[in-house]
């Protein structure tokens, strides 16, 4: 009994340990990718929704790496090249006033394109997105060291850079909704200001709804206030 | 019960200290009874953040009617004076309400004493009333210039009062003649030309050659338009809306004032805050000969005056700094008075704010009205039309310690400016400019590294850059073997690593070719 049992858990760790290297395995095949991605963002991205060579792991980390890259620009930037007030910042806040806008737009992209025919599911519109902000944290994050090697007037070197990956990034996330949803060009650029509208209409309906709920506990707040001075 | 008690006490105490602290956080207000708090005079650090500082200039007297002695001679206090003047010890008021001009002898020890009244002017024994006087100058060699509001004129007298010229409205055709010539303000430069600020004229400074004869207008204050308003109103308005709704036109200059150099400085309270924000309010100016604004605006922030504001409520304190008045010392740095919050804001003359100080109040350093501004040598006297007096203020040492740095640095002293400003920083450790003059100082001993410290406190990113330009290259000149070893080694290692690969791909291939001859 003993012996089968530990048979069992040998096997047991062994399927688990040869899991975890195929995760490894896979989540390095997914690293690896992402860089055919972004020089390669036709094929792809194509591949990466319809071929699920998209790695929600890598995902993760990706975006993850696009938060910390926002937080360690405000902290580490030479002060040469950005204004800011150290003293006032909240790295948390910085996050997400990121991440939230991130994920809404997602949504609101999701929510649009199923209705006219988008082949892309959330998750391969989450995974899109997180691919194409790679060029942000890969040219920002040594930019942040170099801004510290460089003097004000040489300024035009680090805002050409910056200006580089923000515009790559906004052509990976153009080619990868394209790719993702199989959309035309014409209809891609159509339905980035249907997102935004989108989520505009988020945005409106939380408020409302936090608005309405604040209303109604208020409501019942008072009543049990109410009764309780009558009942003293 | 006891520990009830203590529990009590322990309370009352957290909230007393909770009370007092909150009396000293708001600011301006809770004066000390000699008219002091520790933020009467304050500063704003690169953040726009307000930092208390030690005080600038304190007031050494007042000067009223009382001590005047014009209750005994004519019991006529001073009522609604509008302007004042100085010129070597003499100080000219303008007591618009009584018809007339004090001088004032001030001497440097701080004793003063009532000169002469001027009312009157004579016109070849003719005796003229001055009448509601709004403005006085007085040129080099004495002679007095008078706005005479009241009778349409800008008269010229000797200093015996008798009558030299008049300036009077001008017959040109550019001049609207159906507006009476209501002079405000007026400068005189060196040529003896006169710029007069006349009520109702919205072209610009009216200009005067010395000989009284009319020259044109320079300086006209910009039309701002907001695109949206442009695109409503042309496109959108029917012919009555628009006939209806109020014109664009350019507004007037609230005051004038002329430097060592002949630039006219000009103020102008009329804009919006939403214009302030972007600065094409420019509520002060340097007018050069054509009328273009040359003031130099090097800091983060444009010289506004304050950088925050209440909105408009009950209260009569709101909205942005509304200067009335400019004074400028011969080093180029120029004093501005607000009559919003009475406050006085110096600002040096690449545009950084030096200090800022004053209330709103009875006591003295606070004022009601305060309307105009003068100075001799570094001492400052503003006019309070609604209390009637002058107030003298006089630099502290912290006050005479920045002039002396600046002035130093100004004629090329560096290194005694630094230890001034040095002293400076002591006094003050939240005074970007310490830190700035400093820098300076260390980068010329090329003492790269400390400069760039001093740079950062100081925000200072050009000075900063010139800095660690130099480090960086003394850094690199020191380590220029190291650089090259490293990039040697980081050179070297892949074309060895490929090498020896090469080797055991060469040393398998051989074996198995070893192998198949072996087979064969």
């Amino acid at each position: 009994m003993s012996r089968a049992k530990s048979i069992k858990t040998a096997t047991d760790s062994a399927e688990r340990a040869a899991g975890r290297k195929a995760w490894w395995d896979s989540y390095k095949a997914g690293l690896k990718y992402a860089f055919h991605v972004i020089s390669h963002p036709f094929d792809g991205f194509w591949d990466l929704a319809h071929e699920h060579k998209g790695n929600l792991a890598v995902a993760n980390t990706f975006l993850f790496l696009f938060l910390l890259n926002r937080v360690l620009k405000l902290l580490c930037t030479n002060f040469q090249f950005i204004s800011a007030p150290v003293q006032h910042i909240n790295i948390f806040e910085e996050a997400f006033s990121l991440l939230i806008p991130f994920l809404v737009l997602c949504l609101a992209n999701w929510a649009m394109t199923t209705l006219f025919d988008g082949k892309g599911r959330f998750k391969d519109i989450y995974i899109a997105m997180c691919y194409a902000l790679i060029p942000i944290w890969l040219i920002q994050l040594p930019l942040i060291l170099v801004s510290n090697m460089l003097a004000f007037d040489e300024a035009s070197f680090y805002s050409v850079l910056m200006s580089i990956s923000v515009i790559w990034a906004a052509f990976l996330a153009f080619v990868g909704l394209m790719e993702v949803h199989d959309y035309s060009p014409g209809k891609t650029f159509v339905f980035l200001i249907v997102t935004v509208v989108g989520a505009a209409i988020i945005l409106f309906l939380v408020l409302v709804f936090f608005s309405l709920l604040s209303d109604a506990l208020g409501y019942f707040i008072s009543m049990y206030r109410e009764i309780v001075y009558r009942l003293y | 019960m006891t520990r009830m008690k203590r529990v009590l006490t322990c309370l009352m105490c957290v909230l007393l200290l909770v009370c007092e602290t909150t009396a000293l956080a708001d600011d301006s207000y809770d004066l000390n009874k000699d008219g002091f708090s520790t933020s009467y005079t304050y500063g704003y650090d690169y953040w726009g953040d307000v930092q208390a500082s030690p005080d600038a200039y304190r007031v050494s007297e007042v000067i009223d009617s009382v001590h005047l002695g014009l209750d005994l001679l004519d019991g006529k206090r001073m009522n609604k004076p509008q302007a004042l003047f100085a010129r070597g010890n003499d100080l000219y008021v303008c007591d618009t309400g009584n018809n007339r001009i004090l001088q004032i002898r001030y001497e440097e020890n701080g004793e003063y004493s009532l000169q002469r009244i001027i009312d009157k002017v004579n016109i070849g024994g003719e005796l003229s009333d001055i009448k509601s006087p709004y403005d006085v100058y007085v040129d080099e060699q004495d002679n007095i210039y008078v706005a005479d509001y009241g009778n349409f004129r800008v008269v010229k007298m000797d200093k015996d009062l008798n009558w030299i010229l008049e300036f009077t409205k001008p017959s040109d055709a550019t001049f609207d003649q159906n507006l009476d010539f209501l002079p405000k303000k007026i400068v005189i430069d060196n040529a003896g030309r006169l710029y007069a600020l006349v009520q109702n004229v919205n072209k610009g400074l009216v200009k005067f050659e010395a000989d009284g004869v009319f020259t044109g207008f320079i300086g006209a204050n910009n039309v701002v338009v907001s695109t949206a308003e442009y695109i409503w109103k042309r496109y959108f308005q029917t012919q009555e809306q628009r006939s209806k709704s109020e014109a664009f036109v350019p507004t007037e200059y609230e005051n004038i004032c002329i430097d060592k150099d002949g630039f006219i400085y000009a103020t102008n309270t009329v804009f919006s805050e939403y214009d302030l924000k972007w600065d094409n309010a420019k509520p002060v100016r340097r007018l050069n000969g054509v009328g273009t604004d040359i003031l130099i605006k090097n800091d983060r922030y444009p010289p506004i005056g304050d950088l925050y504001w209440e909105e408009q409520t009950n209260n009569q304190v709101y909205g942005p700094s509304r200067f009335t008045d400019i004074t400028v010392f011969d080093n180029d740095i120029y004093v501005l008075v607000d009559r919003i919050r009475g406050r006085i804001f110096g600002y040096d003359s690449q545009g950084i704010m030096l200090w800022a100080f004053g209330t709103k109040g009875n006591i003295d350093g606070a004022f009601n009205g305060a309307v105009s501004i003068e100075h001799m040598g570094y001492d400052l006297f503003v006019l309070d039309q609604l209390k009637g007096n002058i107030t003298v203020f006089k630099p502290t040492e912290y006050g005479t310690k920045i002039y002396s740095a600046i002035e130093t640095y100004l004629a090329g002293d560096y290194d005694s400016s630094a230890t001034l400003w040095n002293e400076v920083m002591k006094l003050n450790a939240n005074y970007p400019m310490a830190f700035r003059g400093i820098g300076r100082a260390l980068l010329r001993q090329d003492k790269f590294k400390e400069a760039m410290d001093y740079f950062e406190r100081a925000h200072d990113r050009d000075n900063y850059g010139r800095a660690f330009k130099l480090y960086r290259k003394e850094w690199v000149e020191k380590n220029v073997w190291w650089i090259v070893l490293i990039l040697a080694v980081l050179l070297l290692i892949p074309v060895i690593s490929g090498r020896i690969n090469r080797m055991k791909w060469e040393v398998i291939m051989h074996e198995q070719s070893k192998v198949h001859k072996d087979g064969n």
